[in-house]
């Protein structure tokens, strides 16, 4: 008998086991959650010492950006990502473990081309359509400013 | 003289023995189920080295070292050595045979490689052209992550169907004389399979087509069955490769159940190691054929096996492309004295 | 003490929109952070992201939708005070602290630590 693609198609979706999802889902919300209580926890203390909420903002995130770093470089960031999944891919710790995993690793290759031009591998995509999309929201602002 | 029985199927009339082998694999292989079957642990993922490359290129060149040991050889006994890796440029094998000073022929047959240099070094030896050869492969977990997927420390979350790539490393030395060796009594060199798996995590799936292809024309060619087997051994399909296979080769009217194993699902034990589908990697196959299977060939316990190592011939640039993933499946049949 | 339940909730919720994505697309970590930015980028422009913020503080910018949001108010401000200029000036300001970090830790840990197998 012929095994056809469309038939194969069938026989490996019944053969992947799914994701457990019961469990993933509930760890990135907790995880996750943690984090951004952090977040909110490291804002109201600045704000506490006297910072206005933008700088208290600015500061939240060095701190977490640093702490990512830390623990990417440790080891210990990708032992809790396996468990905690898009929970520490979403908050800006993920997008800081994406910059400092890709620094580490191409530090054999030296630092110009590799860590220099590796280390934006993975956050580079965020970075770039990030302020793309922003550019655009700021052209239709403009415009609108001209007609206004 | 090989005899074709069909194509790219040959019988090795003359015979070609495997007069000895070695395995060596890295710590979590060495903490697997497997663990006692090889002929050493290294504990050090760098094998002493400074980056991932050099340690896979070190581990090759120690596998291959301990075959030659074993069989009281030294390099200038060699005629042809025949390697293989998953890496670029095939740089793994060549930075491992640099120091040996003997005739090498690279292969890229992704993680078929062993199976690959098998066939064509008991071509070359029952052609005459040689009296002993060795074929090797090896396989490094970091060396694959960094040139297929992210970097080490990237928090990422592996899908259930991912399988773990080995640390590991398999070497043969092959010679036309030492009998009372397992012998290479047949070959069959896959054809390009693509039943259009696009999943680069999922690989088993991607290479199980091949693999089923390739038992079938050899079962077809040569009027054997699994019954003429105590083994039918696959490369790294896994879990769920390994049971799409059995299911295809169901669906062909061969029943390889009783006699069936896979390396990849050997290396590791999936609950305590955290590996999903299995191990995958050229040393996979390479190193269980060595430390696991010859060793039963050669003690009698298993008289006829067949040993299929898969590749998935693919690059992550073609697979960002959107093209499927092409597969091959070469086949050794291994016979006891 | 509430505020910090709703950074934690909200936050959470976020992630956990996330990992659903992971577990029933094929979508690769890299897309869905880029269509997070992307998207927090469109909710601030539609005026929807601010509310989320005063609501749920951390929980609100702390996930990369917050960066997005961080990026479209500062375009808002500098189209404000600039006009065209503001247009390309205004994203990489508002976000050049999280940025300037992540390349300066970063480039520190690959000075500091080697990497280390699984």
């Amino acid at each position: 008998m012929k095994i056809t693609p469309e038939l194969y198609k069938d026989m490996t979706e019944q053969s992947a086991p799914s994701s457990k999802s019961y469990v993933n889902i509930p760890l990135a919300f907790l995880i996750g959650g943690g984090i951004c209580l952090l977040g909110e926890v490291l804002l109201n203390l600045f704000e506490y010492f006297g910072m206005e909420a933008e700088t208290a903002g600015s500061w939240t995130s060095v701190i977490l950006v640093f702490l990512s770093a830390l623990f990417t470089g440790l080891g210990w960031y990708e032992k809790i990502a396996k468990h905690a999944g898009a929970g520490t891919l979403v908050p800006i710790t993920g997008f800081a473990n994406g910059v400092t995993s890709s620094a580490i690793e191409a530090c054999t290759e030296g630092w110009i081309l590799g860590v220099g031009s590796k280390i934006f591998t993975i956050a580079g995509p965020v970075i770039l359509y990030g302020t793309a999309a922003s550019v655009i929201y700021g052209i239709f602002l403009q415009i609108f400013k001209c007609f206004s | 003289m090989a005899v074709s029985l069909g194509r790219g199927a040959f019988q090795i009339k003359e015979p070609v023995y495997i007069t000895s082998y070695a395995a060596v694999v890295g710590k979590k292989e060495g903490e697997g189920p497997m663990g006692k079957c090889f002929d050493r642990v290294e504990t050090d993922s760098y094998f002493g080295q400074k980056t991932w490359e050099q340690a896979e290129s070190r581990m090759q060149q120690e596998t291959i070292y301990h075959a030659l040991e074993k069989a009281a050889l030294s390099p200038d006994d060699i005629d042809i050595i025949l390697a293989g890796d998953l890496i670029n440029q095939c740089t793994s094998s060549t930075y491992s045979l640099r120091p040996f000073g003997v005739p090498f022929l690279g292969l890229f047959g992704a993680c078929s490689t062993m199976a690959e240099g098998l066939i064509i070094g008991s071509l070359i030896l029952s052609s005459g052209a040689g009296k002993r050869c060795v074929a090797a492969t090896s396989s490094h977990f970091s060396t694959a992550e960094r040139q297929f997927r992210f970097p080490l420390s990237y928090g990422g979350q592996r899908p259930p169907t991912a399988q773990w790539t080995c640390t590991a490393s398999g070497a043969v030395v092959l010679d036309t004389q030492t009998e009372n060796s397992p012998r290479i009594s047949s070959v069959c060199i896959g054809k390009i399979t693509d039943l259009g798996v696009t999943d680069a995590n999922n690989m088993g799936a991607a290479m199980a087509p091949a693999a089923a292809d390739t038992l079938t024309r050899w079962f077809k060619c040569s009027g054997k069955s699994p019954e003429n087997y105590d083994a039918i051994v696959t490369g790294d399909l896994g879990k769920i490769g390994g049971k799409l296979f059995a299911e295809i080769m169901m669906k062909q009217g061969y029943d390889v159940n009783p006699c069936y194993h896979d390396c990849g699902a050997m290396m590791f034990d999936a609950e305590t190691q955290d590996t999903h589908a299995g191990g995958s990697g050229c040393g996979c196959g390479g190193s269980i054929l060595c430390g696991h299977f010859l060793p039963l060939v050669k003690s009698g316990k298993i008289k006829r096996m067949l040993f299929m190592a898969t590749g998935a011939l693919m690059s992550p640039m073609l697979v960002q492309q959107g093209e499927s993933i092409p597969s091959i499946a070469h086949l050794v049949e291994i016979t006891g004295e | 003490m509430l505020e910090y339940l709703w950074a934690f909730l909200v936050g959470g919720a976020i992630c956990a929109v996330g990992q659903i994505l992971i577990d029933y697309t094929k979508l690769t970590p890299a897309r869905i952070l880029t269509g997070f930015v992307v998207t927090g980028v469109l909710l601030s422009a539609l005026g929807l992201y601010k509310p989320l913020i005063d609501f749920a503080g951390g929980g609100a910018t702390v996930p990369l939708t917050g960066f997005g949001h961080l990026l479209a108010e500062g375009i808002r401000k500098a189209v404000d005070e600039k006009g065209w200029l503001g247009i390309f000036s205004g994203g990489l300001t508002a976000s050049s602290a999280g940025i300037t970090a992540a390349m300066l830790f970063g480039l520190a840990a690959s000075a500091i630590f080697k990497p280390k197998d699984k």
